[in-house]
């Protein structure tokens, strides 16, 4: 491992103007649970670790009817998933963090750092591959093994996203608070993620010096139900090969508004508004949902390994939707 | 600032002690407690965060000591498979793991019983699915997880 300095930041602008000199050559830490491993596949090098958890005040939760909940960027997973108001009141987002690797992992991993993580494409992690992510020339996917990569919205690179946080936040329209040199700006997470075609090198708008300080999700109507659905290849632990996150506004048997974001088909968290269309202002029947899941994968083109994924999203998507409609499979 | 090559002080308390020792901000909680401290009942397999080997209780959490950076570790608490149970007087865990057949090989066994400690902490009446997911993050490859999930879930019944 090169050689690194560690800095425990003071306050959010003492990070920021850190993070901000020495282009780049500084990251911000969190839980680390991504970025260690990065430095040790050797392709990240940072001179400068700075930690954040030094920063007081940056990992509270709090929930109220009329401002709804506000998540700190370094609230733990396994906070999240204890916290009762989100149980509550928002139980997709707590059974996305759940459905996050182990508790070990859930123990260190901060909210902030699950949006924020990097891709699991095993190219990018494999120091030997100079892939488009790491600024090289090729995405290594294309003639090379695809069966995790995307079937929506790839190329030049063909990541999938790994957050299962984020689909769920996404669907129950939750909104950034971004500090940087500059100032503060809240960006809608629907604006946050940045596809392959705009920028290959990152998964987000984040700029250099740039941090999430808090992650506001909005009061949601009461008939609101949601849920996160995610399908692994191992049961006990895996990232999604697929998944659904869905919030539907209810009444009744109809739907008044459909929220559905899908996870590990597309290079950001991808919202299925094609479904959402379908199923808004409708009762929710399985014909319905299959409609609507069809619309979701229309645009769909798999690589060499990948085309299990349309029918498995399919599904994932009917499933979730049901599930938070309260219709029985 | 910490400058590169220049070691930092590091003060934590480790198995109810607290100690203090020099370490370079690159290296993991999992190399000091192992060569600096030299721990090493605590194991080292994949280093990534996959198989548990490595797992030790911090602050009264589960964590994967591979990817804690010692300086992470900054005035914690950090508990390691040495401050379970001695050899003539066991943890119920170890005990229990000794009855019922939960040990092969070995290597995978300190890690485990980390984990389930700090379940059996927070939730000392587990159902058998809770077992399945506190252990969620330990690999075992001899015994095919059953005889586990028995032994910690005897001791649950005592
Ligand atoms: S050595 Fe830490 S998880 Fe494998
Ligand atoms: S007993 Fe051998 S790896 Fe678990």
């Amino acid at each position: 491992m090169k050689a690194f300095a560690y800095y425990n930041a003071k306050n959010l602008d003492d990070a920021i103007a850190v993070l901000s000199d020495g282009g780049g050559q500084s990251k911000a830490l969190a839980g680390g649970t991504d970025l260690l491993g990065e430095i040790k596949n050797r392709y990240v090098q940072p001179d400068r670790l700075v930690n954040l958890k030094s920063i007081r005040g940056l990992d509270k939760i709090s929930y109220s009817g009329s401002a709804g909940l506000k998540i700190g960027p370094l609230a733990t997973l396994t906070e999240i998933t204890q916290n009762k108001d989100i149980k509550q009141k928002y139980p997709g987002l707590a059974e996305a963090a759940e459905s996050v690797s182990s508790p070990q992992l859930r123990n260190m991993g901060t909210i902030g750092g699950n949006i924020c993580q990097r891709p699991r494409c095993w190219y990018y992690r494999g120091e030997e591959y100079p892939c488009i992510r790491k600024f090289g020339g090729t995405c290594f996917a294309v003639s090379g093994r695809n069966k995790y990569h995307c079937i929506l919205n790839g190329g030049p690179c063909f990541i999938v996203h790994p957050s299962d946080v984020a689909p769920m936040l996404m669907a129950y329209r939750a909104r950034l608070a971004v500090k940087g040199r500059s100032g503060e700006k809240e960006v809608a997470m629907d604006d946050f993620f940045v596809l392959p075609t705009d920028d290959s090198t990152k998964e987000n708008i984040l700029q250099a010096g740039e941090l999430i300080t808090g992650i506001n999700v909005p009061p949601q109507p009461p008939n609101m139900a949601g849920c996160y659905l995610k399908f692994k290849e191992r049961e006990s632990r895996d990232f999604a090969l697929v998944s659904a996150a869905v919030a539907l506004e209810l009444d009744g048997e109809a739907c008044r508004q459909a929220s559905i974001v899908l996870g590990g088909v597309s290079p950001v968290p991808h919202r299925a508004v094609e479904a959402e269309q379908i199923l808004n202002g409708k009762a929710i029947t399985g014909e319905l949902v299959e409609k609507a899941a069809d619309a979701a994968l229309a645009d769909a083109s798999p690589m060499d390994e990948n085309e299990y994924k349309i029918p498995l999203t399919k599904t994932i998507l009917k499933r979730a939707v049901l599930r938070a409609a309260g219709v029985g499979v | 600032m910490t400058k590169d090559k220049n070691k930092t002080l590091l003060s934590m308390k480790v198995n109810g002690k607290p100690l203090e020792v020099m370490v370079n901000p690159t290296w993991t909680l999992l190399r000091v407690l192992r060569e600096e401290l030299r721990l090493t009942g605590t194991k080292k397999g994949c280093e990534q965060g996959d198989c548990g080997l490595c797992t030790v209780i911090l602050d009264g959490k589960a964590v994967n000591a591979c990817l804690v950076l010692a300086l992470q570790a900054e005035s914690k608490e950090i508990e390691t498979i040495e401050g379970l149970g001695k050899e003539d007087n066991l943890h119920p865990l170890q005990k229990s793991f000794i009855e019922n057949g939960a040990v092969q090989c070995g290597f995978c066994t300190p890690g485990i019983l980390m984990s389930a400690e700090a379940l059996l902490r927070k939730n000392p009446k587990p159902s058998v699915d809770e077992i399945r997911i506190g252990i969620s993050g330990n690999l075992c490859r001899c015994t095919g997880y059953s005889k586990i999930i028995k032994a910690i879930n005897a001791v649950t019944k005592k």
